[in-house]
């Protein structure tokens, strides 16, 4: 059972339709005890990252987040979800959970914020030296669905998977060990997108 | 590089697809899902649904098929028509939209925008903004489906609701809508440079041309089209193919 995790903000229900849609076991909950027993998690996200620190503060899932992924268990960040897993966020000025070090910062070349739209995702699998089965069958310069005024800035190099250029280059996923973070929705970015949520949800997930 | 959304546009009455000239005379145009998964399956980058005579009666047929789309298209789409209160778009995000188009509603009732943004986020929320020309370098918003002058700039009316927290514009030209000679142009420039959120143009779709016009010379973010689609003059694949060949981006 994969546990979408609902903590009050975003579109919980394309995550579960598109989970539906590979014919894999979900459910959407918010309870410690279902969190702990779930298989893998995925921390979905719209929204403000000061709203949504609030919230899984406020119910004690920060904790048991961290202790889930600290114990190994496959992980998918999207979007906020993604941004949650750094140590600070500008948006709101508030510390997140902390899972990769560096902070997230907010568009400043573009116009047109927030980035709406479809944007390629440069594959930087040279950069790490381990096998990233996530993206197997997702080819390199891929089109996916963003809509972001954030990005993460990772201190670590290595974990940076994949970069995109909006007006300046920017981590649109980021890899370490068991867990993975996507800037993009990927279940809403078409064919490519169910491609990546399928590898995770077979548990190809990272290996160090 | 962000790409150029082309984005099939389905009017719906009573779960039927239909399509107007200059927002009347419908013809039928077939099942909104079938559609929808056809567009999805064939590359549209965003689906838009509109109930164009959004009724309480119809309600539950809108809700039924945003539903039923949203089991079966993998890209993004938003659903208007009718929406006047943050209780409206929470059922139709519930139901599984991405985004919900304010019109009429928004223009009576501005705060539904702010309200909306602050409950779901700007990303939800877009402004379908209907314009046409009253004179030279003057186009007024138009309400109630195109039938009502509020004697209010179209561009202030765009910049307004950015302020308020609309996420995008989807801008209908009524001068151009189903005329097929291009899109507004002039418009579409005037009011994408007036906003920092993205403009969907939508109008007056006829030929392979009229995409490349809007996007380079009409500043648009997307483009969208409906009867072109639906009754099979052009597809998907042969348009991003021409785009392709004209170096606008497009997701492949």
């Amino acid at each position: 059972m994969i546990v979408i995790i609902d903590y009050g903000v975003g579109n919980l229900a394309s995550v579960k339709n598109a989970l539906d849609k590979l014919g894999a076991e979900s459910k959407i909950s918010s309870d410690p005890l279902v969190i702990k027993k779930a298989k893998a998690l995925i921390l979905p996200g719209v929204g403000a990252a000061g709203q949504g620190m609030k919230n899984l503060k406020k119910s004690g899932l920060d904790k048991v987040l961290v202790g889930e992924i600290k114990k190994g268990k496959p992980f998918l960040g999207i979007c906020l979800g993604m941004q949650l897993l750094f140590e600070k966020s500008e948006e709101g000025n508030v510390n997140c959970l902390g899972i990769f070090k560096g902070q997230v910062k907010k568009f400043k070349k573009m116009r047109k914020i927030p980035q709406i739209g479809w944007n390629q995702v440069k594959l930087q699998v040279q950069n790490s030296k381990c096998k990233v089965q996530n993206l197997q069958g997702v080819p390199n310069n891929s089109f996916f669905y963003f809509v972001n005024s954030y990005y993460c800035l990772p201190e670590d190099k290595d974990t940076i998977i994949g970069l995109t250029d909006y007006g300046e280059e920017f981590a649109s996923i980021v890899v370490k060990k068991n867990i993975i973070g996507v800037q993009f929705h990927p279940e809403k970015s078409g064919q490519v997108g169910f491609k990546l949520l399928e590898n995770f949800v077979k548990g190809d997930t990272y290996v160090s | 590089m962000l790409a150029k959304r082309i984005v099939p546009c389905l009017d719906m009455t009573q779960g039927k697809v239909v399509k107007g000239i200059q927002f009347v005379n419908f013809r039928n145009a077939g099942d909104p899902v079938k559609l929808a998964k056809k567009y999805s399956d064939e590359g549209a980058d965003e689906l838009v649904f509109l109930d164009i005579t959004a009724t309480v009666e119809n309600r539950d047929i809108l809700l039924n098929v945003v539903r039923r789309t949203a089991e079966v298209v993998t890209i993004p789409f938003s659903v208007g028509g009718g929406i006047r209160t943050v209780e409206d778009m929470r059922m139709i995000l519930r139901a599984g939209a991405d985004k919900v188009s304010v019109n009429t509603g928004a223009f009576k009732n501005p705060k539904l925008i702010s309200d909306c943004a602050k409950e779901f986020g700007s990303q939800c929320v877009v402004l379908s903004l209907d314009a046409k020309k009253v004179r030279k370098n003057r186009w007024n918003v138009f309400i109630n489906g195109g039938g009502t002058d509020t004697g209010v700039s179209a561009i202030e009316w765009a910049k307004k609701a950015t302020e308020l927290g609309a996420g995008e514009i989807l801008l209908t030209s009524i001068d151009t809508d189903g005329m097929k000679e291009g899109f507004n142009l002039e418009l579409t420039r005037r009011v994408s440079e007036a906003v920092n959120i993205p403009v969907i143009a939508s109008g007056g779709a006829g030929k392979l041309a009229d995409f490349t016009d809007v996007f380079k010379i009409g500043k648009a973010d997307a483009a969208l089209a409906a009867s072109l689609f639906h009754f099979g003059e052009l597809t998907i694949k042969d348009l991003k193919n021409y785009l392709r060949s004209k170096k606008i981006p497009i997701r492949s």
